[in-house]
């Protein structure tokens, strides 16, 4: 079975609340030294068979189409390690 | 005259929404999110809630949901279609209107009576407001914060097609304090604020978001 990640991020304008509270709790437990903290999303497909250029392709798609929303996020497409 | 209200899983205000059309003086239809069917209604409402569960992206499975298809199309073709606040998330999804809701700046949901401007009364869901009228309506949201790029923005300003500007502190964060906006032609407004929890005093903040109602009927009625 071979996995392709895509990582969506909010574009660097959009405002990210949601890191700006993990920012600020990061203090509080002790921890210095981070200047920012940008929370984004992970999704880890399973793709039948082989992964080819075509497939990519379809899983860009895919990534436009609905894992992200391109107004406020971009995202990423990775093939992880060496998949047999 | 017949207004749809549609009904996805995790849809919260499809009820009120119904109500409010009543008492606007149509008929309310609800509409279920499976169907490929918009069962002859003259205009839609796709009411607030959490749809989905919010999962992914607030609107962002709905959109998807198979009465979009129908919805997207009669909205193209110039039916009136109101999105109150995850209905608004589901039309920036839909791609019918520009811009993104993101979550609250402060992060906190906000849930209080709320002064907003209309400031386009030419639309199919506003008309039967003044120009600039200031408006008592419901807010609640956690994920109301109005984004887009810079000359979205300015663009939606230079054609008049910021419907509503919250009044006071901006409650969530919206960019340029924007409540609600429009589509080029005017029959698809989308709104954080639920004009539907105010449409009788017993059980809101009065009767401000009555017009909107009844500003699709009189669409309708001279269309």
């Amino acid at each position: 079975m071979a996995r392709v990640v895509v990582d969506v991020m909010l574009k660097p304008e959009i405002l990210d609340p949601q890191g700006k509270a993990v920012h600020g709790a990061l203090p509080r437990l002790g921890f210095e030294g981070i200047t920012n903290v940008r929370q984004g999303k992970r999704f880890e497909l399973e793709v039948e068979g082989e992964i080819t250029e075509d497939r990519l392709v379809e899983i860009r798609k895919i990534a436009e189409t609905l894992l992200s929303n391109p107004v406020i996020e971009d995202f990423a497409v990775h093939v992880p390690g060496p998949h047999l | 005259m017949r207004i749809g209200v549609v009904t996805f899983p995790g849809s919260l205000d499809d009820v009120d929404a119904r109500r409010a059309v009543r008492f606007a003086g149509a008929e309310p239809v609800a509409l279920w999110h499976g169907d490929h069917d918009l069962q002859g209604v003259d205009a839609v409402v796709l009411p607030g809630g959490f749809s989905y569960g919010d999962y992914l992206r607030c609107g962002a499975i709905s959109r998807f949901a198979p009465v979009m298809t129908e919805v997207v199309d009669a909205a193209t073709k110039g039916m009136p279609v109101l999105g109150i606040c995850n209905g608004f998330q589901i039309l920036c999804e839909s791609h019918l209107l520009p811009g993104a809701l993101i979550r609250n700046d402060h992060r906190k949901f906000v849930c209080r009576d709320q002064l907003l401007r209309i400031e386009n009364n030419k639309t199919s869901w506003t008309n039967e407001y003044d120009e600039g009228a200031e408006v008592t309506i419901v807010l609640k949201n956690g994920e109301g914060g109005y984004v887009a790029d810079e000359s979205t923005l300015d663009m939606l300003e230079g054609e008049g097609r910021v419907v509503a500007r919250y009044l006071g502190d901006n409650p969530n964060g919206s960019l340029r304090a924007i409540a609600g906006i429009t589509n080029d032609r005017g029959n698809v407004v989308g709104l954080m604020p639920h004009p539907e929890h105010a449409v009788e005093d017993l059980t809101g903040p009065g009767t401000d978001g009555l017009a909107f109602f009844t500003s699709a009927i009189k669409a309708l009625a001279n269309a």
